[in-house]
């Protein structure tokens, strides 16, 4: 057993980077509420347009197109209730266009938003994507129509990695006058991500997911495209997002960004490198495995694993239990009793979807977590294989 | 490390996830006197269930047991495999959920429809020992009740909610489709929705 635990769970979330860390403790002092004219007041005011400055160039936006919110959650919720309003000022902003074209395998804020808005009236449809997790563009095409709002589809897929083609779905639903919002969570500071060359309306991302604290998020939002704010009450964020704006969580986000500009395409390559030695480690050693997403579009750092006749919760605590922590989206983990829903959109069986784990890697992994993580899933997934119904060469 | 930091369930469960009693290997011969199989893998857990009987004294002298299944499923299944040893058939037909988890220490709420699945899977076997030996008589056919005529939703699914985590009627109604339609079962189904709570998730001392 290694003396650390090792972190394989970075889609999940990430460790603090260390200068991230510096400028958090440095920003303590920082306390005044930017809307104050007073000098402490400009103090934090000055550090957060510095902060949007940095945010919005990683991504290639403008300042002013950048809204600092609460977490990815927030600004997928707000890029669906804005593009679904019912107010006929936000439905004359949208050319009285009321549909709204999402996908099967988005994050459940996506998909539960979708689902309460269906419900309220809005006309919400699920693309499907193919074994690879792709969506399917024909079905967008036949989708689309002068009553399409909003597309909305994810970047990079948190559960299989799977990179969609944004430029060319933002094409297709511009094409036909649609706007177009990108949940680029899991894909901002993990591969190079820029509005102007995507040309997308909307694009979410997160701190978090990138050695950045917790509880901060932003939104691009394009220069002239419809908005409707989700909290409302202040003028912070030009009116578009009410609250006192988390001054230290922004700072750190954009400190976050500036260690990614620094890191990103090093980090990938080493990432891509250990993720070719787990599938080849897991190949050799373990039978009967799949691997889930897409071969080559694809995060650096996401692999997503079946194992026939193995449940997937089992093996995540049975690795738990050997210091290694990964995650699983079926069954039993989550509480409820339906696997995983992105691996079965892709069109994979049940019982592989409910024994599938995901181990997504970061910055501070190492050659040995990866030497440590093949042989502990050899054990650990014989283990749960003896005891399984399902995997014998016999049943009596 | 994790063993440090507590881990997600009692040490009891802990113990019997780490180390599972009588679990089925491939390579003994294990003579079973009845086989017993439940769940399904679809719905992400199976489990089955073999033992050895005493004829003249109709106790049960050992078991197996193998699983596809969650920590729970498994952790339960082994206390359930132990507690079982010695144990008259009859004694046996009885254990409910409820033993089992007592016996583990605790198991949170959303994880009690795994330990579900390794009584039902004993009684199945049982009931088969029962069929091998022509005691036919002895099998207890739990015959559903349809509760709600609309959508065909019996009591037995209306158990299953409750275990799945169903706690009030909307709830109910969400996981079965239960009283959509005519709702003339609203009455019944809320008194078979207290009564399985009380049954399941109950004090332990009533």
């Amino acid at each position: 057993m290694p003396n650390r635990f090792i972190y394989l769970d970075h889609n999940a979330t990430t460790p603090l980077h260390p200068e991230v860390k510096n400028t958090i403790t440095d920003m303590f002092d920082v306390f005044g509420n930017p809307s104050s004219l007073h000098t402490v007041g400009r103090i934090a005011r000055q550090k957060i347009e510095q902060a949007r400055e940095i945010v919005a160039n990683f991504i290639g936006a403008a300042p002013d197109e950048i809204i600092f919110v609460g977490s990815g959650s927030e600004a997928n919720n707000t890029v669906l209730n804005s593009l679904s309003c019912p107010s006929q000022v936000c439905r004359l902003e949208r050319n009285l266009r009321d549909e709204i074209i999402t996908t099967s395998i988005e994050h459940p804020c996506v998909l539960e938003t979708s689902k309460c808005l269906r419900e309220r009236g809005t006309t919400v449809h699920y693309l499907p994507v193919d074994i690879t997790g792709k969506v399917k563009l024909n079905t967008l095409k036949e989708l689309l129509s002068e009553k399409t709002a909003l597309v909305s589809v994810m970047y990079a897929n948190n559960e299989i990695g799977t990179i969609q083609d944004i430029k060319a779905i933002a094409e297709i639903a511009h094409a036909q006058g649609a706007f177009f919002h990108t949940d680029a969570v899991q894909a901002v500071g993990k591969i190079p991500v820029n509005v102007k060359d995507l040309d997308v309306d909307f694009l979410t991302f997160s701190a978090h997911k990138i050695y950045g604290p917790k509880g901060v998020g932003a939104l691009y939002v394009k220069r002239g495209t419809p908005f409707c704010p989700l909290i409302r009450g202040g003028h912070q964020e030009r009116g578009r997002r009410a609250g006192t704006e988390n001054t230290i969580g922004i700072v750190a986000f954009a400190k976050a960004i500036e260690m990614r500009k620094q890191e990103m395409s090093d980090e990938a390559v080493r990432l891509r490198r250990f993720k070719k030695m787990l599938i080849d480690g897991i190949k050799y050693k373990i039978p009967d495995v799949q691997f889930n997403g897409h071969p080559t579009d694809t995060l650096p750092g996401t692999l997503n694993i079946s194992f026939a006749g193995a449940e997937g919760e089992s093996i995540l605590l049975y690795l738990d239990l050997e210091g290694i922590g990964v995650s699983t989206g079926s069954a039993c983990a989550s509480g409820s009793l339906e696997p995983s829903h992105v691996i079965l959109a892709t069109g994979v069986g049940a019982e592989l979807a409910h024994g599938s784990i995901r181990i997504s890697m970061g910055r501070e992994n190492t050659t040995d977590d990866i030497y440590y993580t093949v042989s502990a899933l050899e054990r650990v997934v014989k283990k749960v294989r003896d005891m399984s119904t399902t995997y014998q060469s016999k049943l009596v | 490390m994790s063993n440090q930091s507590g881990w997600l369930y009692s040490e009891i469960v802990k113990d019997h996830f780490m180390n599972p009693r009588n679990i089925l290997r491939d390579d003994e011969n294990f003579v079973a006197d009845g086989v017993g199989i439940t769940g399904n893998i679809k719905c992400g857990d199976e489990m089955q269930f073999l033992i050895q009987v005493d004829k003249q004294k109709g106790v049960i002298t050992d078991c197996r047991w193998r699983t596809y299944g969650c920590a729970s499923a498994i952790a339960s299944t082994s206390v359930l495999s132990e507690m079982v040893k010695g144990m008259k058939l009859e004694d046996a037909y009885r254990i409910t959920p409820k033993d089992v988890v007592k016996n583990l220490g605790s198991l949170p709420e959303h994880k009690i429809h795994c330990s579900v699945l390794g009584d039902k899977a004993l009684r199945a076997a049982i009931d088969d020992y029962y069929r091998r030996n022509g005691m036919n008589e002895k099998i207890k056919h739990e015959e559903a009740r349809v509760i709600c005529q609309c959508m065909n939703v019996t009591d037995h699914e209306i158990e299953d909610a409750v275990l799945e985590g169903a706690r009030t009627y909307q709830e109910l109604q969400e996981r079965t489709k239960l009283g959509t339609v005519c709702g003339q079962c609203q009455e019944e189904a809320t008194e078979l929705l207290k009564k399985y709570i009380a049954k399941h998730f109950g004090d332990n001392r009533k």
